[in-house]
């Protein structure tokens, strides 16, 4: 039985690719309303567990399930992707930043309104006689855009190409279109990649005031260790495909097998747990 | 001085003249190899039918000299304005006024079009080629939509242009349908056929998506060619009844068109009868592309050209996405067809080679993948042009393939580069090449 504010229920979660073990046996939870985190070093498999989550590979083994507010369940495992995106409302971003280049900030924003608009529009037909069905729709999408990309800092950046945003601007717009996909569970892959400290700064606020305040779930993968220990209830440390700990921040800081799988890795990155974990 | 020094002073003042003509050595080498055979050489028939070799060397000679000639002042004085093809050769004050023009040019384009029957009545040629540069101007248009705005590269587009005009021949021959209710089922049967040949090739993308789309082509046109009893084989349809206007035949009688309208017969009425037909077909598929343009549907095309897999993640279905470019798109390729056949009264395989789906996309690239207006302007160039140089038959090709290559050097993504946007919050800003750049394939 889940508890009653659990959101997504990863169960014994493996995913092989031939011979490699990418993901191992993995389960966790993540609880609604809350940021929960996964970390650990290149290759431990945390985008191969979002790739799992998100329908774009099927995983080899284990359950993985969604629980609506309202109550709807949904087995994601079992759905392909864009369904999990619009009937699940699961959305992502990616890694390497995705976004549609060659069009518009605020076109980049309606085309995550896709389904809501293609039905407005009553599947194109009432949208081609220009019916106010569809109009209206239309209006109240970009209504919608324009709350984001102001809450993003973006909005004087509307009109321009997609494409020719400065980098840390691109990781917000992918973050906005993804919003306006009004997702239960935004997962962010490694949003702060890239980013300025100041950038990651204002990025974790953000990410804080979306998860409080829109309540939007969020499953972050990050690797700047301040942002994570800032800003996140739950973390699951991943090596190797296996899970070495899952708790909070305080505990996950204090975890000596963390602390050596993170040894082994990027020394700056130790430094970060190991003071942090100095009171 | 010592050879290296005076390079180096040349090339201070821009001018590498070793490496011009190392260059243009290459060059040469390169065309001795090509033509030495093709050129060189030329063969004819003898008397008891043997072969014949009869070696050209002057012409030769002066061919190769010509390119090395030609591409060392191209690699001496234009280096850079090749690297740089088509951002430095027009400045931006010039690229601001051509734009200028460019915003009125539609509505030019589109008032001479509408005057053309008035300005050249007498001129049955002109009138026919007129028809002839309308019909691909409609099937550019219907191609752009799953080339230039869902990014299909589409191959075989003759094949829904063949459907249409085979679904119009036989409907209109053996039930005896009326224009009006054969030319949208010729449509509709194109775009079925459009879903069809999309249900395959879902997962293909870029070049092998483009090699099955072309085999599709074949096909059809084997099957037209083969199917003896139904398509009339090698032999085509003829006595395809010609349009009326409304129900009104362009006969001399008195129940024609001339006597009844109260004119006196000519059988140019038809032709501009035609005229106006194609027109409004074609300016159908160029409104219902603009709308679909700023509708869910069309932004979702434009964005999976643009990235695929950032679609599935926004809950987009791109499988329905494919279908609907792909039926659409068909469908105005049939509308294209069905008058093609009623205009000429007769068809066969022979008007659906391969060579109109190349002449199709050669018009979507070279105008400007999703530019409405590019394509416009490209099919009455290309069409225009092969017809103003069919006396010059042989070189026709080449000419053809010069300018092609002309312009994918200096404009490689169209005449018209930029995108324009389908909605925008405060200010219309066209979108840069630049930025669509990266999604080139
Ligand atoms: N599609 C795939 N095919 C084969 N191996 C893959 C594939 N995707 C990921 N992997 C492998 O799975 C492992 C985990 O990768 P990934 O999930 O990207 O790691 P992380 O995001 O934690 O850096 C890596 O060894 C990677 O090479
Ligand atoms: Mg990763």
């Amino acid at each position: 039985m889940t508890a009653p504010d659990i959101l997504l229920d990863v169960h014994h979660l493996t995913m092989r690719f031939g011979g490699l073990v990418a993901v191992d046996d993995l389960s966790f939870q993540a609880r609604r309303g809350q940021i929960t985190a996964i970390i650990g070093p290149n290759g431990a498999g945390k985008t191969t567990v979002f790739n799992c989550i998100t329908g774009f590979y099927r995983p080899t083994e284990g359950m993985i399930r969604l629980v609506h507010p309202d109550g709807a369940e949904f087995l994601l495992e079992r759905l392909f992707d864009f369904r999990i995106a619009e009937k699940a409302r699961v959305n992502r971003t990616f890694q390497n930043i995705r976004l549609f280049p060659g069009m518009t900030v605020l076109e980049n924003l309606l085309i995550a309104q896709h389904n809501a608009l293609m039905r407005a529009s009553g599947y194109t037909l009432f949208g081609l006689f220009g019916l106010p069905v569809y109009t209206n729709a239309e209006r109240a999408a970009v209504d919608k855009a324009r709350h984001w990309l102001d809450r993003m800092g973006l909005l004087d950046r509307a009109d321009d190409a997609a494409g020719g945003l400065p980098y840390g601007a691109q990781r917000r717009l992918e973050i906005a279109r993804a919003l306006c996909a009004d997702p239960v569970l935004l997962c962010l892959d490694e949003p702060a990649a890239g980013l300025n400290p100041r950038e990651s700064n204002e990025l974790s606020g953000l990410l804080q005031e979306i998860a409080s305040d829109d309540g939007v779930s969020i499953l972050l993968i990050e690797h700047h260790m301040h942002v994570v220990m800032e800003i996140s209830h739950h973390i699951v440390v991943l090596d190797y495909g296996q899970k070495i700990a899952d708790g909070t921040p305080d505990a996950i800081r204090n975890d000596p097998r963390v602390i050596a799988a993170y040894l082994g890795v990027e020394e700056e990155e130790v430094d970060t747990v190991i003071e942090g974990a100095a009171p | 001085m010592p050879a290296g020094a005076a390079r180096e002073k040349l090339k201070a003042a821009g001018l590498d003249i070793f490496g011009a003509l190392k260059d243009a050595g290459i060059a040469a080498f390169v065309a001795f190899g090509l033509f030495s055979l093709i050129i060189g050489l030329r063969t004819e028939q003898g008397i008891t039918g043997q072969l014949i070799l009869l070696p050209r060397p002057e012409l030769l000679f002066v061919l190769v000299a010509l390119v090395f000639a030609g591409r060392f002042v191209i690699a001496l004085f234009f280096r850079s304005g090749l690297a740089h093809a088509g951002r430095t050769i027009i400045s931006p004050d010039l690229r601001k006024k051509l734009d200028y023009v460019g915003s009125f040019m539609g509505v030019f384009l589109l008032l001479f079009a509408l005057a053309i029957p008035f300005l050249f009545y007498s001129n049955r040629y002109l009138l026919d080629l007129s028809i002839l540069v309308l019909t691909y101007v409609m099937l550019g248009w219907g191609l752009n939509i799953v080339v230039g705005l869902a990014g299909l590269l589409d191959l075989g587009y003759v094949a829904f242009y063949a459907v249409g005009a085979y679904s119009y021949a036989l409907l209109a021959q053996n039930f005896g349908w009326s224009f009006w209710l054969c030319l949208p089922v010729a449509g509709i049967l194109a775009a079925f056929w459009g879903i069809l040949l999309g249900f395959p090739v879902l997962r293909l993308r870029g070049d092998y998506l483009a090699i099955v789309t072309l085999a599709f082509g074949e096909i059809i046109r084997l099957v037209l060619l083969n199917w003896q009893d139904f398509t009339g084989g090698p032999n085509g349809i003829s006595g395809i009844p010609r349009p009326s206007f409304f129900g009104i035949p362009f006969t001399a009688d008195e129940t024609g068109f001339a006597a009844r309208f109260g004119l006196e017969f000519d059988p140019s009425h038809r032709v501009v009868f035609l005229f106006y037909l194609i027109l409004a077909l074609a300016l159908l598929t160029n409104f219902v592309t603009l709308r679909l343009r700023r509708l869910p549907v069309g932004r979702a095309w434009e964005a999976m050209r643009e990235d695929e897999i950032a679609c599935r993640s926004l809950g987009i279905n791109t499988t329905n996405t494919k279908l609907t470019a792909f039926a659409i798109g068909a469908m105005f390729g049939g509308f294209a067809g069905g008058f093609f056949a009623t205009r000429q009264g007769f068809i066969s395989p022979e008007s659906f080679v391969f060579m109109e789906s190349a002449m199709i996309v050669a018009i979507v690239v070279l105008g400007g993948m999703g530019s409405q207006i590019g394509v416009a302007v490209a099919a009455v160039v290309m069409v225009g042009g092969f017809e103003l140089f069919r006396e010059f038959e042989q070189f026709r090709m080449l000419i053809f393939g010069l300018a092609m290559v002309a312009i994918m050097v200096w404009r490689p993504r169209g005449l018209v580069a930029h995108r324009a946007p389908s909605i925008f919050l405060r200010q219309k800003k066209e979108i840069p090449p630049e930025a669509l750049e990266e999604v080139q394939r």
